[in-house]
């Protein structure tokens, strides 16, 4: 259907005409998330009502038009992108609805809310949001949800589909469904809404979502560990885990991440040693007074050289600095960072990090390791420049084989960003056929003339990892 | 020939975490008009992709206050893209508009607004307009409403003007009252001393009470920035080259000025003139002895002789705190005054929507930014709103003006608070 006749229906559905977007520039404006490729979809949508999204969702299904719901465009997996063009439906300006309950200890929220904004709401009531992506002061609600984000508190709360007990949901036919509710137990029927949480918007549009809140702790406590060995500090995370402490953040900082931050802001850090972990723990401050204690002992077993605790809260906010730099350290000298979260079990945290040093000689990349070690979640990130071809190659090859090291250890291709369209060739080798075919019949019932985010999660036939601009 | 940032716009990881700080994506509520979409959009230009005219809205309806340099984790250069896409913009239209508009565009930016007889004769015009009554008459016969409504929302809000005569009293040297702590050159800037010229007056007042030797140098000329942002950028490097020969001659500590704007332009001459050997050096010397007068009077002591007992708020000038990066001196400075109950203005980072001529030329998406501002105005009920630039303060009076405000609030620059509370004069 051409752009003209298919904004004159939309303009039908839509109250504002202002909420139809259809100029070039527009178009371009929505053609990119955080991940890679530029796609240009034919029109874009801001739906800020359930029975717009409902309407739309008919008038696509009836004209086989492809939807690519979208939320503020932070994803690193490809997930808004309208790689078939058609509609994209920016969700994002939907945020009027924020309701604390703080009896229930549950958030109403509408897809179109930051994330961050809900727990700044829950605070208000001595409640917090757990789920803590580094991108939560922009990402929406809806956009976490359909990719089950996680971030550093991870570790002690878990992710987004752990907070998410009810939905309302628009199928890719244009019915309106309420799955789950307000009630932390629940086990009538099949758990529709952990199967919509982390669907990538395949499946359907969330609407609506009611969240668990979580007590906020009295009292946090951080510290810092430096080993001259990289596989010791991942020896140390396992060791914190085993003897009954759970942290609610243990991040890891390798050396090429040390020395990146080093150079860019002096910070007094280790420039010579292989690995440092930030350890920060919450909950009651006698108890964890005591913990940080054993969580030093247990470091310095682990051949940690160096070990420093914050007494203040500018001392803490001091040792977290090195890591908030990571991210404009490490870009200085090459643009591209790719931004992989292949994840294994704690277990196989020291077999991971040889993996990835080999990967790195092997292939010659920029390699760094930083992120949320404690679960098993590293952020194995590789640095280089999008219009350097040979290099690009050889990025890809290394991804490769980051995914197969992650799987053959046990673990997962992507711990919190989605498959989208960058994974999406490694979902047989993970799941193996039948798997991924079971997924697929689901994907089929749900959507059976493929109208929702076609193109996402399940692979075309030959499709290999691209990180050029297509 | 101009040529748009490209390489710049490949430090952009397209990671968002600059939506929410951009008032035009807050208000206008689409990518189109966020950083990360007219980085975007500045890349797909210089790719083919998109046409300089498409590129041309986008830009224009940016607002310049950079608060998107702040929260940009990568350090993207925002404002160098920006600026280059103006430039482009400007040098692809003036091939295609008439030669009388384009003198007419070049006489305002080139002659009129850097002359200061000419903008001085318009401010002793604004100054009679005043004084004379014809202000009260005008607004009494609703004379005033064949005025086109942008124009009209700021006939309302004009600073009583000093007249010609007060001003043209102004000398060229203020001995320090004490024994000189600082050698200032001080930059009077041209539409502020037009329409707050007492501002300067009182400046100039405050330094010397407070220990510096001032001089006003007659050779200065307007500072460059609203030629900048219009693209004018050949413009722009001829101004700053008059003002960095005209302070050079002098043996100065600082070169001190009020105005967040100007200030923001002066301390980036250096990057005018990046590729260019013969004034890359003297651009850098220029650029680093230029401070906020804020800096320099929280250096020293200031003696106060009155309590202010107001409940203030204080609306941050963007280019103050995102280029000139003075977050704290004018706050804490702000804070020393005795008497005052200081009450900070939630998402005071954002901007006021006044940005240069941003309001005058975009008047309905200024007005939609200054919404914005005055909800966030209404949850702390100020008796006061403090600025440090010429523009936010007309703006900000201008939002008080239209919430009806205007016998509750009251909008001064700082330099007058500070004036008052020293019993300086103006």
């Amino acid at each position: 259907m051409n752009q003209e006749r298919l904004a004159g229906l939309l303009k039908n559905i839509v109250v504002e005409e202002k909420r139809i977007l259809t100029d070039k520039v527009d178009l371009y404006s929505y053609s990119f998330d955080a991940s890679f490729g530029v796609h240009l979809p034919d029109i874009v949508v801001q739906p800020k009502q359930t029975n717009e999204v409902a309407a739309i969702m008919k008038l696509a299904n009836e004209q086989a038009i492809p939807v690519y719901p979208r939320g503020q465009g932070t994803s690193l997996s490809g997930g808004p992108l309208p790689v078939n063009g058609g509609i994209v439906l920016d969700l994002s300006k939907w945020d009027e609805k924020l309701d604390v309950d703080h009896e229930d200890m549950v958030a109403v929220v509408s897809p179109g809310v930051l994330t961050a904004d809900i727990n700044d709401a829950a605070l208000k009531f001595g409640l917090i949001y757990p789920p803590d992506p580094s991108s939560s002061n922009v990402s929406t609600i809806g956009g976490n949800l359909a990719e089950n984000s996680g971030g550093p508190r991870g570790l002690k709360y878990g992710v987004t589909k752990d907070y998410v007990i009810g939905l309302e949901v628009v199928t890719p036919e244009g019915e309106i469904i309420r799955t789950g509710g307000r009630t932390v137990k629940n086990v009538t029927g099949y758990d529709l809404t952990k199967l919509i949480v982390g669907s990538e918007g395949t499946l359907g549009i969330i609407t609506e979502a009611t969240l668990r809140l979580f007590p906020k702790p009295q009292a946090t406590k951080t510290m810092m560990a430096v080993f001259d060995d990289i596989v010791d500090s991942g020896r140390a995370i396992t060791r914190i885990l085993s003897s009954g402490i759970l942290p609610s953040k243990l991040e890891i900082m390798d050396n090429g991440t040390i020395v990146a931050v080093e150079e860019y802001e002096p910070l007094g850090l280790p420039t010579d040693a292989e690995a440092l972990l930030l350890i920060e723990l919450d909950g009651h401050p006698v108890a964890i007074e005591d913990e940080i204690q054993r969580v030093e002992t247990v470091c310095k077993e682990s051949a940690a050289r160096d070990v420093r605790v914050a007494n203040t809260s500018e001392e803490a906010a001091e040792l977290w600095r090195a890591r908030k730099l990571v991210s404009p350290a490490i870009v200085r000298e090459k643009p591209t960072k790719i931004s992989e979260d292949a994840t294994v079990p704690r277990s196989q945290i020291p077999a991971m990090f040889k993996r990835l040093r080999e990967i790195r000689e092997k292939f010659k990349v920029d390699l760094v390791v930083f992120g949320h070690a404690g679960d098993g979640n590293l952020h194995p990130n590789i640095i280089a420049d999008k219009r350097d071809e040979e290099e690009m190659r050889r990025v890809e090859q290394a991804v490769e084989e980051i995914f197969e090291a992650a799987i053959e250890l046990g673990g997962t291709l992507s711990g919190e960003h989605g498959i989208g369209t960058l994974k999406a060739p490694f979902m047989e080798m993970e799941l193996g056929e039948v798997g991924l075919d079971m997924m697929k019949r689901i994907k089929e019932s749900w959507d059976p003339n493929n109208i929702l985010n076609p193109g996402k999660i399940f692979p075309k036939p030959g499709q290999r990892l691209v990180l050029t601009n297509g | 020939m101009a040529e748009l940032a490209y390489e710049e716009t490949f430090d952009c990881v397209q990671c968002g975490y600059c939506l929410p700080a951009c008032p035009t994506y807050l208000t206008m509520g689409k990518e189109t008009h966020s950083p990360r979409g007219r980085i975007n959009l500045v890349k797909m230009a210089a790719e083919g992709h998109i046409s300089y005219s498409e590129l041309e809205g986008p830009i224009n309806l940016c607002l310049g206050c950079r608060a998107c340099e702040v929260v940009c984790p990568t350090n993207v250069q925002y404002g160098k893209i920006l600026e280059s896409a103006k430039e482009v913009i400007q040098e692809d239209k003036k091939k295609r508009i008439t030669k009388r508009a384009k003198l007419f565009q070049e006489f305002v930016f080139d002659k009129a607004i850097p002359n200061k007889k000419m903008l001085h004769t318009a401010g002793g015009g604004i100054a009679l307009y005043q004084k004379s009554g014809l202000q009260k008459v005008a607004r009494k016969t609703k004379a005033l409403n064949i005025l086109p409504e942008n124009l009209r929302a700021f006939e309302k809000v004009l600073p009583n003007v000093e007249g010609l005569i007060e001003r043209n009293k102004r000398g060229e040297h203020y001995p320090a009252e004490l024994k000189p702590a600082f050698r200032i050159g001080f930059f009077t800037g041209c539409v502020m001393d037009t329409m707050f010229s007492s501002i300067n007056t009182q400046s100039i007042k405050l330094l010397q009470r407070a220990g510096c030797d001032v001089t006003v140098i007659k050779e200065q000329t307007c500072c460059g920035a609203l030629q900048n942002h219009s693209g004018e950028t050949e413009i722009t490097k001829k101004l700053a080259k008059e003002n960095i020969r005209a302070f050079e001659k002098y043996e100065f500590d600082y070169i001190v000025n009020s105005i967040g704007g100007c200030g923001a332009q002066l301390v980036e001459y250096d990057k005018l003139f990046e590729n260019d050997a013969e004034w890359a050096d003297r651009a850098k010397r220029f650029a680093e002895k230029n401070v906020d007068i804020s800096v320099i009077l929280g250096q020293l002591r200031l003696e106060f002789e009155k309590e202010m007992n107001k409940v203030v708020t204080y609306q941050p000038s963007c280019h103050m705190s995102n280029v000139q990066k003075r977050v704290n001196e004018p706050l804490n400075l702000l804070k020393s005054i005795p008497g005052i109950t200081y009450l900070e203005l939630p998402n005071k980072d954002m901007c006021c929507g006044s940005a240069g001529i941003y309001n005058i030329v975009n008047y309905e998406e200024s007005m939609d930014v200054l919404d914005e501002k005055m909800k966030h105005v209404g949850k702390v009920s100020p008796e006061m709103i403090v600025t440090t630039n010429p523009g936010c303060h007309l703006q900000m009076k201008l939002g008080v003006e239209k919430e009806g405000l205007s016998d509750r609030i009251e909008v001064v620059h700082i330099v007058e608070l500070l004036a008052e509370a020293c019993g300086v004069g103006k």
